[in-house]
């Protein structure tokens, strides 16, 4: 009984020794577990089906994709380490991750110094991509979703504006002054500047001083589980024009803590599931067939867009090796992807139109892509 | 006894030089997690001073270390191109940046010591938690040192070399003074607080300077492994970084340093040894997915190991108690 069972052991292990030459092997670090598991799920979800996806159509270049996935944690400290052993050990062609930017920065110089691609799904961080000529992101940056929402704005033909914005962030200091730059180019005037701190519970005195402003809208670029508060504080005061913000409004409990005080109000996102385009409607039954009826969230698309972009560059390359295969993602263009059309410029971020979505009946309705 | 111990010292500081040679030859993961356990070790073996000899229970060594970490950080960013670019100059401004975070650390160990460790127990590792979270917060709103964003940029200067030596430093220091007569007053205010104080041992200095001894190793550390990963963060210096230390040390057995050596090293690599495990692909499919929730098993095997030897994995320290009181 021993026998056979050992024998298999290894036939098995020789088996997939040879098999491992007919692959091409991507790894992806993700916070699959920890404070941003939420986020890490979902860009991995998407990530693996298009995997399956490249797989199911014969792969690339003849070959297989094998993604590996290790589990960062949410912990500052385990993405080095990761990479290394993704790099060393598993020797992969290109590095997938991640969503969070300080653990891109984190990863990012050992890709560099490895010179080991590595594309991040969604870390809006200006700095990542300065690190080197081998980092990569599918996403906008920051300051992109600024000046989006001061175009919308005016085609609203809202031209005076508050600003309030959570002066702990970078991310919401970055959307604010991009933002303002944007409206006062387009003619509008910023009427009224306030702020206010990451995990502050009450706004009523800085709803108050820009009330007696008397703004046409509110640009808000915080996370959810402030803006859901002040967007009920804000409508307790009276206040009644819409409130704008960006990506960081996405987040489960932002109307459940709301409820129906942020009807009106537009934010700027990556992706909505409710885009009737062909591409996105495709993606989206695709999703949801393997992943018990889940609708996919930005997080996702980005992770399938991701690996969309590496699997046509190593196509293009036609090979893996790690400088051809830099400059072949460096030369995407145009690439049709679910968040839009993506063309990398050339400091290595993504040129794509953003989506802009409305609040109202309880849901995100999806209300036009605004081009860059 | 205490020339044996030099005589150990500098043993092993030239096993540790001889093998930094052969080190930069390992596949950079094994490096990754070596660099790993030298560091966990310095920080176990400081906190075991506390936590361990002096019988008080800190739970802030996170926050000491973050204080090394930005503090060498600061120092070589500042200095580091302006001396020189020789191996010698570079390695000189490491190491006095390293000595400088272990200063920096000192200090605020002084700093939070001298009025919190009047305070016993739980009130004591309440306070210690909450400099952990002030130090954090302080990080996390200073502009020149990345604040929320993380600061990075430092050059790759740890190696195999410094980072062993300062553990066999650690360990040489801790345990000539605990095992010195001036050190005996360590374990007399573990043993009995009241009667140490009664014998006329000034119980608040041997706590104030365990402390601030722990302290500064935990910045050594802290300045360490900012040299290594070049990119930190304040995340990664929280309350739950605190926690692992605190797990190494009880784990280790209190008060025993040859334990908490062996717990600091088998917990840098029980992790990633059950991430090597979730990829065996000749496991069946839902042992890989057992193994893929490897915290979850990672946590169920330290709760067995402390069911089965509650003492630590080499400590006596609560055996020899009961003897005594037998």
């Amino acid at each position: 009984m021993k026998r056979p069972l050992i024998f298999s052991l290894a036939l098995t292990l020789l088996a997939s020794a040879v098999l491992a030459q007919d692959e091409i092997k991507i790894g992806e670090f993700a916070s699959l577990t920890g404070g941003s598991a939420s986020f890490g799920q979902s860009s991995h979800k998407g990530t693996q089906l298009a995997f399956d996806e490249i797989n199911a159509a014969g792969g690339v270049l003849g070959k297989k994709l094998k993604l590996i996935t290790e589990d960062d944690q949410s912990q500052a400290g385990q993405p080095a380490t990761i990479v290394r052993k993704l790099i060393a050990q598993d020797k992969v062609v290109a590095v997938l991750g991640e969503v969070a930017s300080s653990r891109s920065l984190e990863a990012a110089p050992i890709c560099q110094q490895s010179k080991i691609p590595m594309i991040s799904p969604a870390s809006t961080n200006q700095k990542v991509t300065e690190i080197g000529d081998y980092i990569f992101r599918v996403c906008f940056i920051d300051p992109f979703q600024g000046s989006v929402m001061a175009k919308f704005a005016q085609s609203k033909g809202w031209k005076k504006v508050a600003v309030l914005t959570d002066v702990k962030s970078d991310y919401s200091i970055g959307l604010a002054q991009a933002f303002k730059e944007a409206l006062l180019k387009g003619g509008g005037t910023v009427v009224k500047e306030s702020s206010y701190s990451t995990g502050d519970k009450d706004f009523k005195a800085q709803l108050t001083s820009i009330k007696a402003a008397k703004p046409e809208a509110i640009f808000l670029p915080g996370y959810y589980g402030e803006v859901s508060l002040i967007g009920k504080q804000a409508r307790l005061l009276g206040i009644k024009v819409p409130l704008l913000g960006g990506d960081g409004w996405v987040g489960d409990s932002l109307l459940k803590v709301a409820g129906n005080s942020l009807d009106g109000s537009f934010f700027s996102c990556h992706f909505s599931a409710d885009d009737k385009s062909e591409a996105v409607q495709g993606f989206v039954k695709k999703y949801k067939a393997k992943y018990n009826n889940e609708t996919p969230d930005d997080m996702a698309a980005l992770g399938y867009d991701s690996v969309m972009i590496l699997a046509a560059a190593i196509k293009k390359a036609g090979t893996t090796e790690s400088e051809k295969l830099r400059d072949a993602i460096a030369a995407t263009k145009a690439h049709a992807g679910i968040t839009g059309s993506i063309t990398l410029d050339e400091k290595r971020n993504a040129t794509k139109p953003a989506v802009i979505l409305g609040i109202g009946g309880g849901g995100f309705q999806f209300v036009q892509t605004v081009a860059p | 006894m205490i020339e044996r111990s030099k005589i150990l010292l500098l043993s092993a500081l030239l096993v540790c030089a001889g093998l930094s040679h052969v080190a930069g030859g390992i596949s950079p993961y094994y490096f990754d997690i070596l660099i790993g356990i030298g560091i966990n070790i310095i920080l176990a073996v400081s906190l075991n001073l506390v936590n361990g000899y002096t019988g008080q229970f800190s739970l802030g060594h996170a926050g000491f270390m973050a204080v090394g970490a930005y503090a060498s950080s600061w120092l070589t960013l500042k200095y580091g191109s302006s001396i020189g670019s020789g191996t010698l100059s570079t390695t000189t401004v490491f190491v006095l940046a390293l000595l400088g975070g272990g200063l920096g650390a000192a200090l605020s160990g002084l700093l939070v010591g001298v009025p919190s460790l009047r305070l016993k127990g739980d009130y004591l590792a309440i306070v210690t938690l909450g400099f952990n979270e002030i130090i954090k917060g302080v990080i996390q709103n200073a502009e020149p040192l990345g604040a929320q964003r993380g600061l990075g940029g430092m050059e790759l200067h740890t190696n195999f070399f410094w980072t062993f030596a300062f553990a066999a430093i650690t360990i040489y220091v801790v345990l000539n003074l605990v095992g010195s007569t001036y050190g005996r007053g360590f374990l007399a205010v573990r043993d009995d607080e009241i009667a140490a104080e009664a014998m006329g041992i000034n119980t608040t200095k041997y706590k104030v300077l365990a402390f601030v001894l722990a302290a500064f190793f935990a910045g050594i550390a802290g300045g360490l492994y900012a040299h290594f990963k070049q990119f930190i963060h304040p995340e990664g210096f929280n309350f739950l970084r605190s926690v692992d230390i605190v797990v190494m040390v009880i784990l280790g057995g209190m008060g025993n340093t040859a334990g908490v050596v062996v717990a600091a090293t088998l917990l840098t690599i029980l992790p990633e040894l059950l991430r090597k495990v979730a990829h065996y692909e000749w496991l069946p499919d839902w042992l890989q997915q057992v193994a893929e929730n490897r915290m979850i098993l990672y946590s169920l095997l330290l709760i067995i190991l402390m069911l089965t030897r509650p003492q630590g994995l080499f400590g006596n320290f609560t055996g020899k108690r009961n003897q005594r009181l037998q």
